[in-house]
């Protein structure tokens, strides 16, 4: 044991060195190292999702071509890729990935402010997926109820997974909130408390707003989703009626009787749409880090960025039934859930025009990491207005259950994030291995990805309009629909595979590139936050040196005029700021007219 | 912390040091107690969530109000001791000569060992009584609602036996000063959730 003096109190801490290499990379309580093994399962776990798309996009595509799909697989398939996607993937990479490792490098932080409890956040979150992936090796197999797990269907029969395949889930929904929990105190505190000396919450990049903030969102919404594992599980084990009404399956009546359905559907959905949120905004915090660094331009209107962050993740606390227009409401609350919904695009939007406008008139770098940042404006715009017709009740009436909502939430927070995530593993790939990727096959990796995406989701928005309905195993011959829907679902299964596949461009990148790519030089990007400015890179356990930084300035001070070089890292001091002769000065080449 | 004033800063206008040691903005408390009131903040939600399913689920017409058992007045009357003596103890861990701190700090968790097994006292007996968990919404929530508090307060035990060891052990009360704390804050919690709960399933 060591003990590492701290500069942000006045105590010390007491640092946990390893001794072993099963304590360096397996009981790792270096947030690094927990921030990688956290990724590691999220994007194992992803894969899995992945591959169950695949599979019934397959039987979607050519239903007549796939014997070994059979209902009951079908659905299990869509009910895993969605709960797998929104909390085992997304979730666990931005909060446990991202924020593991962001966090305490941005903050001057030298770990986590409670390493042990990091560690345990991240096993459990292991155990939450071995208990999913148990599911799939149990009698009946695992739930196929839809990803929401509506009740009474979960408990019908004839759903695939009825017995043990929803008591796994459940459980394993349980185990992965309590590693949430665990994490997210981390996170929240670490940010709160362990900022080093200058670094006010106003100079933190916007990174840290957005994880931070979605750590307080997952801390508060995951709740309802406990709440209602508990009480389901009650229902399935025990024989309560919490949420199952009075049933008759086959002639015979169920045990239960009385229990409310819509009980769990708003509690559900009182933890699903912050959960929208949980995903989006650590993707718009590090989106504008990667924008903002390569287009060697101060984020626009940062004071703005952060109230709309600070703002998205209220409003998202109120707007949960607008998922549950079809469900009978009163259309006075559909009136107000439709305009809080409304309300919501307002901060929005001001993200997306003020990352529009941080690139306008920047020196913008075309690399790997910001051609996925502007793709994803582009997706996110997309995804975004089509939330604007599913946010009123009239339009989402007849919308409802149709492939257009398929369309607009994989736009949203499916292809969006996923687009970030990889700007963001590209843009800080050389801070966490010491290379380079090769920018050739991550280029290619874009475009195969960006154009394969729209040629996945934007017929389906066109399949919603025609009335094609989601979750159908066949889509069989109707009035309203016309053959040719289903050629249009053949075509986009061709495109889901294509893309899928493409996918392993990345992962040989990331691989190939931790042996045989360049090594990379220090702060490769030219970036002025402070996860650049550690002594090694990748920066070693502690981070920092002896003395830990001091941060003197925001971290967007990009083409500064005046200033030697086009960014001023946040640990330099004014007096040592390098400038040139005020001279050679030109003011018409001044970046930062853009500060609002 | 003014969040507003802080929210309105304008940064790129600001060089320089801002702030002393403690960044600006952070609380002027141990980590562990801002973590513990996330914490609280956390819980109050899980049980808020509870009761407001009670309530919804209380409108459906096959809900018969089950009459609480009178045992939970003696129940409840533990849980106050205990939330009394974890007071007490810390009290005299802020005393510069502390006084009768072992013998507080342990009787506020014997008390709260006393409260866990008086509310499964109450279960037996309504087993006994035939208001199974099935057998009503009403007999469900509050075997529900009484587990989950119960069950944090087994939470808090485990840190409480963890800080009696050290006490038994002969650790001066400065190094468990804010372990201390802590579970009396949290016992004070649990004191007012139960409570609260106690008032909603009396009075419904």
């Amino acid at each position: 044991m060591a003990y590492v003096p701290l500069a942000d109190q006045d105590k010390e801490m007491e640092m946990h060195h390893p001794h072993s290499w099963v304590e360096q990379y397996v009981w790792s309580q270096d947030h690094k190292v927990i921030a990688i093994q956290y990724g590691s399962i999220a994007v194992f776990t992803g894969l899995v999702g992945l591959t169950l798309s695949v599979l019934f996009r397959l039987q979607l595509g050519f239903p007549e071509s796939v014997d070994f799909i059979d209902p009951n697989f079908y659905y299990q398939a869509v009910t895993q890729h969605g709960m797998i996607m929104v909390v085992y993937f997304l979730t666990a990479l931005f909060l446990g990935g991202f924020g593991n490792y962001m966090i305490p490098l941005m903050c001057g932080a030298r770990d986590m402010v409670f390493p042990f409890m990091n560690m345990l956040s991240v096993w459990t979150f292991l155990l939450s997926v071995i208990i999913l992936m148990a599911s799939f090796f149990v009698g009946g197999g695992p739930t196929g109820a839809g990803w929401t797990l509506y009740p009474p269907q979960t408990a019908m029969a004839g759903t695939p997974g009825h017995d043990m395949g929803i008591v796994l889930m459940l459980i394993s929904l349980a185990v992965f909130i309590v590693a949430t929990t665990m994490g997210g105190l981390n996170y929240a505190v670490t940010v709160l408390q362990y900022r080093c000396r200058g670094l006010t919450m106003m100079r933190l990049p916007l990174t840290v707003w957005g994880i931070f903030t979605a750590t307080i969102l997952a801390l508060f919404a995951f709740p309802a989703l406990l709440v209602a594992a508990i009480m389901m599980l009650f229902d399935t084990l025990l024989g309560t009626s919490f949420f199952m009404p009075a049933v008759i399956e086959a002639g015979a009546p169920l045990d239960h009787n009385g229990g409310s359905p819509l009980l769990f559907q708003h509690l559900f959905w009182f933890f699903g749409h912050p959960e929208v949120y949980i995903v989006a905004l650590p993707a718009f915090g590090l989106v504008s880090d990667v924008l903002s660094t390569h287009a060697r331009k101060n984020i626009f209107g940062y004071r703005m960025m952060v109230w709309a962050i600070v703002a998205i993740g209220g409003l998202s606390f109120i707007v949960w039934a607008h998922h549950m227009y079809v469900s009978g409401m009163h259309p006075y609350f559909g009136f107000f859930f439709a305009t809080t919904t409304l309300i919501i695009a307002v901060p929005t939007a001001m993200k997306v025009y003020n990352w529009v406008l941080t690139l306008w008139e920047g020196d913008i770098r075309l690399n790997a990491p910001m051609y996925f940042a502007i793709g994803f404006i582009f997706t996110f715009i997309h995804g975004g207005l089509t939330g604007l017709f599913l946010g009123n009740v009239v339009i989402d009436l007849p919308l409802s259950d149709t492939y257009f909502v398929i369309a607009h939430f994989h736009m949203v927070m499916g292809v969006s994030p996923i687009l970030v995530l990889f700007a963001a593993i590209y843009h800080w790939y050389p801070l966490m291995s010491g290379r380079m990727f090769h920018e050739g096959l991550a280029k290619l990796h874009f475009w195969l990805t960006f154009l394969g995406a729209y040629a996945i989701y934007l017929p389906m928005h066109y399949l919603g309009f025609l009335g094609v309905p989601r979750r159908y195993y066949v889509l069989g011959e109707t009035d309203f629909i016309p053959t040719s829907a289903q050629d249009l679902n053949s075509a986009i299964t061709i495109a889901a595979v294509f893309v899928a596949v493409a996918q392993l461009l990345f992962f040989f990148n990331v691989i190939w590139s931790l042996k045989y790519g360049k090594k990379s030089e220090k702060n490769p990007w030219g970036s002025a936050s402070l996860e650049w400015q550690t002594p090694d890179m990748p920066p070693k356990h502690g981070n920092w040196a002896e003395d830990l930084p001091t941060v003197y300035r925001w971290p967007y001070d990009y083409s500064v005029p005046g200033a030697h070089e086009d960014f001023i890292p946040q640990n330099t001091p004014e007096s040592v700021e390098p400038t040139v002769d005020e001279q050679h000065f030109d003011p018409d080449h001044d970046q930062s007219k853009a500060d609002i | 912390m003014n969040v507003f004033k802080h929210l309105a800063v304008k940064p790129w206008e600001r060089k320089g040091i801002i702030g002393g040691l403690k960044p600006e903005g952070a609380f002027d408390s141990p980590s562990e107690r801002v973590a513990l009131n996330f914490f609280l903040v956390i819980a109050s939600v899980v049980f808020s969530l509870f009761t407001v399913s009670y309530f919804i689920r209380m409108e459906l017409p096959d809900w018969q109000p089950l009459s609480e058992p009178a045992q939970l007045w003696f129940n409840t009357a533990l849980l106050v001791l205990s939330s009394v003596c974890f007071q007490w103890a810390r009290n005299a861990s802020n005393s510069e000569q502390p006084k009768n701190l072992v013998p507080a700090f342990i009787g506020g968790g014997i008390f709260a060992i006393l409260f866990v097994a008086g509310q499964l006292m109450t279960w037996e007996n309504l087993q006994a009584g035939g208001y199974y968990l099935t057998s009503n919404p009403a007999n469900a929530f509050y075997y529900l609602m009484t587990g989950v508090h119960a069950v944090h307060l087994l939470g808090g035990l485990w840190v409480w036996s963890k800080c009696s060891f050290r006490l038994l052990s002969g650790a001066e009360a400065k190094n468990v000063q804010l372990s201390i704390e802590l579970c009396t804050v949290y016992w004070h919690f649990l004191l007012v959730v139960w409570l609260v709960l106690f008032a909603v399933l009396a009075n419904t």
